[in-house]
């Protein structure tokens, strides 16, 4: 059996503006080629009653996500969450991001592999 | 990764890298002499540690296998693609004797000096122009149609610039107490937060809606913005100063307006002849008068009262100037005439937009544009921060005295939270923008006098210091009134970003009998070149970035092969050709663009960055009523009048309409439908990516993965009726050309407008022609024409051109 997860990020999608700084930013610090990496953001366009759309940007951790832990056991926040031009991804340990997951709507926590 | 041996150089991001405007602050992790890492600055006021995708991907950038390290000389035709390496002296040396003899034979003003999108190179090819002795610096772009015609627009009635306020001038920013929230924004025809343009950080905006600040956004686009926002106005493009008028209309007529700012800061008192329609002047009155002091009707003497421009005050004590009504006026040679105040004048002009009228222009409904402005109006503070689209459209003046006319009018200019006049920090100028003189100026005045466009365009004599971009271009062709010979083309792209219509422009590169090049990586552009030398990135210069706030040193960290920043190249050209160049060493030239700040080149690195304090001139707020906004330190703003003109006394003494208002562009399904009936479609162009700076990182393999393929945004409902499936192949054409980009079918655009993207080439294609790059394939600046400036030289239909499309068949069904 897997090993539990403890840690995750929380993403506000709310503010996601699909800068890709954090594909970008994984790429960098762990040298993936273009088209890997440990993030990947969606575009979701949603189409909404009377011909009305919503635009979406969403950030989903891939399997390649290590949660940046050799940074983090430095103390440093993985690249992705530092890099973030809208601040929208927060890094921590699964229960206290649960408890900020309520404060807000339009917010998705994602426990990666 | 090991940290031994690992040293850290912050810095400063501006120019060649991520290519934008810069002003983050970086920490670029250095091992034995090569860039490893390059991380935002955690400490740093203007990201706070964030960064972009481009700057994130320099790594691939600097190292590029297809950088350009050695200076290349043209060995084949020009467009064969066949270059030898030769050294940087040789370089110099063949430069100098070609430049210098065009110089002798034909005049120095008979080289242009062609820039791309302004950054740090600004400066420099200024420095080198003047230093040649020619005063043709072009922004390559028609009509200069981006940024410099909405700074010079604001200096036409409102004397200095202004930009949304998200506390930039505060080091704790949002949290400084001087600070206000904004409780709305209008973001009127941008997408910031895709690139960081206007010397401005996108996301702010985004740390502002986090804090409550509600959206009214400007865009025929479905943007993150548009999403988002309280009140979407999706207006048809180039309608933007009639949906402003509109906005205006509802704000005055429901008496939504700040009366105290009109009456002590506007020039709405200032009376207009009934006769000749014109200001009435101090001159009309008395013989001796000064034609640049203005009449009020004064109310509590019942006559008029002369307005002393140049000392911001009434030549009378005690005089209560009428904001309307009409009199009669005993002018100097005892006729009378009738007058009335401009503020009658203004509301006449906006009137001409009631709410239905401007629903049938801007195809907005009446209903959402009354919602917007009052939320507008009512929000306070509030700002607006408009994008490129307001410089794309050749009434561009007129357009931003509409948008301007509201921050003015409701009380927003320079408060906190509202739009604030933005200064270089410490008033410490590199770049000579309109409006802005620095140390870097032509030796003489006289030497102005053959600039393109000086003599036909008043924006241009008067504060906007480049050669107009579509009089150059036909220039080269007529010859008159002098031949133009040679071009200087540092990072720009004519015939693959910034060149309009560029099958022209290749035509006249082919006339000319000399063209340098300075760029990091062969383009479409740089195949025309008989010399190109190679540039370096902002990571391995010095330098000075002083754009607003704050004031910054870029910081060498790294050397690549012979690689030279933009400014040495430019200093060593500059010192042969002008034996009188002031300056010995670089550092001497930047300590000078700083000496404003009391700090010298190797102080202001060592800080790192400067904000000035909030006693200086160049720190907000509300400098016009503390007299920091004019030369003379009168209360004020920097116009003729000392007034934020609701009517333009600059306009009118150019001949054009002092009031704002709204021209109908010149090929849209309104003024031309004619040609709509076999190009139903309006085609805009140059959405942002987040991957791109305009032309450029195309070879970047982690940002090309991003964004792979040359987009245009068709909706659904058009991509259907054209037989278009997403993903697929199509092209658009029009009366000038065509070109082939990939179908996005998306909800994002409306059915009656595709979007494609600019700035496309393939690096990966040949160079040479007929390839060259396949730009000729993808480069949708073929459908868009040069020489449709507006009335005073300056914007140009970008944004709002007509197309038909296609779906490409057989081998074109793919790219290549």
């Amino acid at each position: 059996m897997a090993k539990k997860p403890e840690n995750g990020l929380l993403i506000d999608y709310e503010y996601c503006t699909g800068c890709f700084a954090c594909q970008v930013a994984c790429s960098q610090e762990h040298h993936w080629p273009a088209g890997m990496g440990g993030i990947q953001v969606l575009e979701i366009v949603q189409n909404l009653p009377k011909g009305k759309a919503y635009l979406n940007f969403l950030p989903f951790p891939t399997e390649l996500c290590i949660l940046c832990f050799p940074r983090t056991k430095k103390g440093l926040e993985p690249a992705c969450v530092q890099h973030c031009m809208a601040g929208v991804i927060t890094y921590g340990s699964l229960p206290d991001l649960a408890g900020e997951l309520g404060k807000k709507p339009r917010m998705v926590l994602w426990s990666p592999r | 990764m090991n940290s031994e041996n690992v040293h850290i150089v912050p810095t400063t991001t501006w120019s060649a890298g991520p290519g934008c405007h810069g002003g983050c602050g970086v920490l670029a992790h250095i091992k034995d002499g090569q860039l490893i890492k390059l991380e935002g600055d955690p400490n740093h006021p203007w990201n706070q540690g964030r960064l972009c995708a481009r700057a994130l991907a320099m790594t691939q950038y600097v190292n590029h296998e297809d950088r350009i390290t050695r200076p290349l000389k043209r060995v084949g035709k020009r467009g064969e693609g066949k270059w030898e390496e030769i050294s940087w002296e040789k370089a110099f040396d063949y430069i100098e004797k070609k430049m210098k003899g065009i110089r002798e034979d034909h005049g120095p003003e008979s080289i242009i000096f062609s820039m791309g999108t302004g950054r740090d190179i600004g400066p420099w090819i200024c420095m080198l122009a003047y230093a040649f002795g020619s005063p043709n610096v072009m922004f390559s772009l028609s009509g200069s149609a981006c940024y410099g015609p909405r700074l010079s627009a604001c200096n036409t009635f409102q004397g200095c610039y202004c930009v949304f306020d998200a506390g930039q001038w505060l080091p704790d920013r949002y949290e400084d107490p001087k600070f206000k929230l904004p409780e709305t924004i209008i973001i009127w025809g941008y997408n910031i937060s895709a690139t960081c343009p206007d010397n401005l950080f996108g996301h702010w905006i985004i740390d502002m809606m986090k804090r409550g600040t509600q959206i009214i956004c400007v865009d025929p686009r479905l943007s993150f913005f548009a999403s988002r926002s309280k009140h979407w106005l999706q207006l048809r493009p180039g309608t933007d100063a009639a949906l402003a008028m509109g906005m205006l209309n509802v704000i005055i007529n429901e008496d939504l307006y700040d009366h105290d700012f009109l009456e002590k800061w506007t020039n709405g008192a200032h009376l207009i002849r009934i006769d000749t329609g014109k200001l009435l002047r101090e001159i009309h009155l008395e013989a001796a008068g000064d034609p640049g002091n203005f009449v009020v009707w004064d109310e509590n003497s019942g006559t008029p009262a002369i307005w002393l421009s140049s000392q911001a005050e009434f030549k009378a004590l005690n005089v209560k100037a009428a904001l309307s009504g009409r009199w009669e006026v005993t002018l100097a040679d005892g006729s009378r005439v009738s007058c009335r105040t401009s503020w009658d004048a203004y509301c006449e002009a906006v009137n001409k937009y009631p709410l239905d009228k401007v629903a049938e222009i801007t195809w907005v409904p009446a209903d959402k544009i009354r919602k917007a402005a009052r939320l507008y109006a009512k929000s306070k503070p509030a700002a607006i921060q408009w994008g490129v689209p307001i410089d794309m459209t050749p009434a561009v003046t007129p357009t931003c005295h509409a948008i301007a006319s509201l921050w003015a009018l409701t009380g927003n200019l320079d408060i906190p939270g509202g739009n604030v006049i933005a200064k270089f920090a410490f008033d410490a100028v590199s770049y000579a923008l309109p409006g802005a003189v620095g140390p870097i100026g032509l030796k003489d005045k006289d030497m102005d006098a053959k600039r393109v466009g000086v003599k036909e365009y008043g924006p241009y004599r008067t504060f906007h210091w480049r050669a107009q971009t579509d009089m150059t271009l036909d220039q080269i062709f007529t010859g008159k009134p002098y031949p133009i010979k040679g071009m200087w083309i540092q990072t720009a792209g004519l015939l693959n970003g910034i060149g309009l219509d560029p099958k022209k422009w290749k035509r006249a590169l082919e006339k000319l009998d000399f063209i340098a090049a300075v760029d990091l990586f062969h383009t479409p552009t740089t195949q025309y070149a008989d010399i190109l030398l190679p540039a370096a990135t902002f990571l391995e210069k010095n330098g000075v970035r002083s754009w607003w706030v704050p004031l910054q040193t870029i910081n060498k960290a790294i050397t690549v092969d012979q690689c030279k920043p933009d400014v040495e190249i430019n200093f060593e050209l500059a010192r042969r050709f002008d034996p009188e160049f002031k300056y010995d060493t670089i550092n001497k030239l930047f300590d000078d663009i700083l000496k404003p700040s009391g700090m010298t080149f190797e102080q202001l690195q060592q800080k790192g960055w400067a904000i000035p304090p909030v006693s200086h001139p160049s720190a907000p707020y509300h400098r016009h009523e503390k007299g920091q906004l004019r030369p003379d330190g009168k209360p004020g703003f920097k116009t003729p009048t000392a007034k934020f003109e609701l009517y333009s006394t600059h306009r009118e003494d150019w001949g054009l309409d002092p009031l704002p208002h709204h021209e109908e562009p010149p090929f849209t399904p309104v003024s031309r439908p004619d040609l709509t009936r076999n190009y139903p479609l309006i085609l805009s162009t140059g959405r942002r990516s987040p991957a791109y700076f305009h032309s450029e990182h195309r070879n970047i393999p982690w940002l090309r993965q991003l964004d792979p393929d040359p987009i245009v945004e068709i909706h659904p409902e058009t991509a259907a009726a054209h037989d278009i499936g997403n993903g697929e192949w199509v092209w658009m054409e029009n009366w000038l050309g065509r070109c082939k980009m990939k179908a996005k079918v998306t909800r994002i655009v409306p059915p009656w407008m595709v979007m494609a993207a600019h700035g496309w080439w393939y690096p990966e294609k040949k160079a040479a022609e007929p390839s060259l790059y396949g730009v000729w394939e993808c480069n949708v600046n073929q459908l868009l024409p040069m020489g449709h400036q507006g009335k005073d030289g300056q914007g140009a239909p970008i944004k709002h051109l007509l197309c038909k499309i296609y779906k490409a068949v057989g081998k074109e069904e793919r790219n290549g």
